[in-house]
């Protein structure tokens, strides 16, 4: 298959005309503008719709509209404008509409920086409106990953019924890299007949909402959700480990900077230190289980968790994994900054140090 | 036996739970009758609002979409883009669509979205217990102004007809009222009005409704219609506040 | 073999082009390539700048403190990032908007005049290609069939025109290093 150098925004928007998106509702917001762009001009060519909505809430409405309507429907922002989106990816949950949300994340709080940040972990995965309720969070490592994570997370959406978000960092988004357009694994996906598409001579009328007014129906209803988070959880964990067999010093890193430690471990490997990478892929489901395993390990000695975020927010579910059982290190910069290879070796030694 | 009246078949069996006297029983009996003497109920998606229409996914017999408080604009958008041919309608009380939705609904309005807006103005929030609403009139009390409501403290109230007339997408604002059957004949004639021009695709089609909330004006339900009359309708001028020739008749 | 390329000069002078050419001629050698760019308001007219990667591994971080080689197309971008680039190193300096020299011993400088030469070429738009041509000359990193290959697909169609002085732009910037 043809290597094809793409831009990570152009390619995740290209990616989810694909994947059959109907429409695209979107907010200029710098480092993701490429999609919405994007969208704009090939999105109405492949027979969809384009509107760049007035502010990112009237963006996520229109597509709790559209995805309500049985549409395949996407916005995509930068970590304030998900902050804004937060209201209605909460209602799509608890509606149960499906939608594919990509967060092209900066730093913060607030305006914070628009360089590369992590700082959305935690509104991501433990959802960032009002409610109990998650979405599963694909984070790809790279621009073939975005683009192929895009296009999974329309059927993962249809599947469930349930808001999907792909959380990049906009170093991801700004770059580019060869891809190809492989195919993505397909699912057997249920039809829409719960969608507001007009009665047609239906019987019944269907009705799209998240207002339960009696409080038994909505313990049953956050039950009902409930049992379909335990299903992505069983069903849609991933994660990747690299050199993790005999190392030391785990790494544990997603998105950039999980890239970045990939050179940090060929310069440590070449130093003879034994590091390994425990790569998250969905954040939310954390992949809990094999990390706890490889807590477990003889030869694991110490944890490092390297993030762009300055608290080390993946790092509380790292914890959760590992229980106590080995040192935790933490190496991490708020948005804009990068961590270096050389920083991450440093930690690594230190880390290592800190485990013998 | 001979059947002298029967419910529109726009609505469902559901026990409206309105306050007695209040008009969106009315208005609700008028938008439904309108939808299946246009044929357009079959093929309908309404957007209901948070307020005391909240529960309009129950009575409308059409699909409905509940929306998040003021996004019913964005909402209606993102399902008339998709469904171009279809009907699609918002139904709106004041604090949803002239407060926390203003902005959806000035940019639906600006982009001409092809749906239309029945915007329940009763000065008051209803649901939450008679609050100061952005149509609250000067010196009406509520229990967020509970002296009056002033200018110098909450400005002059909006008039979202007139607000939305100065878009060039809006095409058809009315504002009527429900009072007596003068005017609800006026009122059921315009919401048909808007329909046909959404349906003709002419633009964004706008009905106020002039409504009352006895419970939290405090006042029996002929005396709130008295005071209607009296008080809101020479700040609310009733009738056409716009309706723009179709596109096509311009071109001659 | 990895090459970590800082290219870096006035926004619009085409420094993020000449990263994308090298991209994209690495992709076609068959190498593992990222091109990211700075962004932000620098692409309002500041100073704007790319970094690249090419090597036979896989690429982890597409960004880096230290780079193997530096093309500076104008005077702040030598200020800046000189001192990053790794001992052995090669700066490109284009030398007729940069007076200043490289000050470090421990690497190899090469002055291109681009503009002159793009002048004298025919076309003041080519001087990218100059630069590119001096690049692949000075680390013989990816060859010169390649990038000639790759200035026929971009200016394939209408554009045709353009390809024989764009291939000439490129062969005499690699005639700029001896």
């Amino acid at each position: 298959m043809e290597k094809e150098l793409w831009k990570g925004n152009e390619a995740i928007a290209e990616a989810a005309i694909r994947a059959g998106c109907n429409c695209f509702f979107g907010y200029p917001i710098t480092p993701q503008s490429e999609v919405p762009e994007y969208m704009s001009v090939h999105l109405p060519k492949a027979g969809g719709v384009f509107v760049q909505s007035e502010s990112e809430v009237a963006a996520i409405n229109m597509v709790y509209g559209a995805a309500g309507s049985g549409m395949r429907a996407m916005t995509s922002s930068s970590s304030p404008g998900i902050s804004l989106k937060q209201e209605g990816i909460s209602y799509m949950a608890g509606a149960e509409l499906p939608c594919v949300i990509v967060n092209c994340m900066r730093g913060g709080p607030g305006l914070g920086t628009i360089q590369p940040g992590q700082g959305d972990y935690y509104q991501a995965t433990r959802g960032g409106g009002n409610g109990d309720y998650r979405t599963v969070v694909l984070s790809p490592s790279n621009v073939q990953e975005a683009v192929d994570f895009v296009q999974e997370a329309f059927d993962i959406a249809d599947q469930y019924r349930n808001p999907v978000m792909v959380v990049m960092d906009g170093l991801i988004g700004q770059m580019m890299e060869p891809i190809e357009w492989r195919p993505v694994p397909k699912r057997d996906l249920p039809p829409k007949d719960w969608a507001t598409t007009g009665r047609k001579g239906r019987d019944h009328h269907n009705v799209i909402n998240s207002l339960y007014m009696d409080p038994e129906e909505c313990d049953r209803h956050n039950e009902h959700l409930w049992e379909k988070y335990a299903l992505m959880e069983k069903n849609e964990v991933r994660w990747e480990e690299i050199s993790c067999e005999d190392a030391e010093v785990v790494i544990t890193a997603y998105g950039t900077p999980a890239r970045i430690a990939l050179t940090a471990i060929e310069m440590l490997r070449e130093e003879g230190l034994k590091v390994g990478l425990f790569r998250p892929i969905t954040l939310w489901p954390f992949p809990e289980d094999a990390l706890r395993k490889l807590s477990k390990a003889g030869h694991v000695k110490a944890f490092l968790d390297v993030e762009m975020s300055s608290c080390g927010q993946m790092m509380d579910d790292v914890r959760l994994s590992v229980e106590g059982r080995k040192p935790i290190r933490y190496l991490g910069h708020a948005g804009g900054v990068m961590p270096t290879a050389e920083e991450i070796v440093d930690a690594a030694k230190a880390a290592l140090k800190e485990g013998a | 036996m001979a059947i002298v009246y029967e419910k529109s078949r726009g609505l469902t069996d559901a026990e409206l739970h309105y306050c007695p006297g209040c008009h969106h029983g009315i208005i609700h009996k008028l938008v439904a009758e309108s939808l299946v003497e246009l044929g357009l109920l079959d093929d309908a998606i309404g957007v209901c609002p948070v307020g005391c229409s909240v529960f309009a996914y129950n009575y409308f017999s059409c699909d409905m979409q509940e929306a998040a408080h003021g996004r019913a604009p964005a909402v209606a958008t993102g399902i008339k883009r998709t469904h171009p041919n279809q009907a699609v309608f918002t139904y709106q009380g004041d604090g949803d669509l002239a407060s926390i939705g203003a902005a959806e609904i000035v940019h639906a309005a600006m982009r001409g979205e092809k749906f239309t807006t029945i915007f329940i103005n009763n000065a008051i929030y209803g649901m939450t217990g008679g609050q100061m609403a952005p149509t609250t009139l000067i010196g009406q009390k509520a229990t967020t102004c509970q002296s009056g409501r002033t200018k110098e403290q909450a400005g002059m109230p909006i008039r979202m007809a007139e607000l939305l007339s100065t878009l060039d997408g809006c095409v058809y604002a009315e504002r009527v009222c429900v009072t007596d059957m003068a005017n609800l004949n006026k009122a059921k004639k315009a919401i048909k009005k808007a329909f046909q021009k959404q349906m003709a695709g002419e633009g964004f089609t706008f009905i106020e409704v002039l409504s009352t909330c006895p419970t939290n004006w405090g006042m029996t339900p002929l005396k709130a219609n008295q005071w209607l009359k009296d008080n809101m309708v020479p700040y609310y001028p009733l009738g056409v506040i716009k309706e723009t020739a179709p596109e096509s008749a311009e071109v001659k | 073999m990895k090459k970590q390329i800082i290219i870096s000069g006035f926004g619009g002078q085409g420094g993020l082009a000449i990263g994308k050419n090298l991209a994209e001629a690495g992709m076609a050698e068959g190498l593992n390539v990222t091109w990211a760019p700075s962004y932000g308001p620098e692409m309002r007219g500041g100073t704007a700048n790319c970094s690249v990667v090419l090597s036979d591994k896989p690429v982890g971080s597409p960004v880096f403190a230290r780079s193997t080689e530096l093309i500076a197309l104008n005077e702040p971008s030598l200020v800046k990032f000189e001192a990053g680039v790794l001992p052995g190193g090669m700066v490109f300096v284009n030398s007729d908007v940069v007076t200043d020299k490289v000050s470090r011993q421990d690497l190899t400088a090469y002055y291109i005049p681009c503009a002159r030469i793009a002048e004298e070429v025919g076309n003041p738009k080519v001087g990218n290609m100059v630069m590119l041509g001096a690049y692949v000359a000075g680390t013989k990193i990816l060859k010169p069939e390649t990038i000639e290959a790759m200035i026929q697909e971009m200016f394939a169609g209408p554009k045709a025109k353009f390809i024989p002085l764009n291939i000439e732009a490129f062969r005499r910037g690699m005639a700029c290093i001896s």
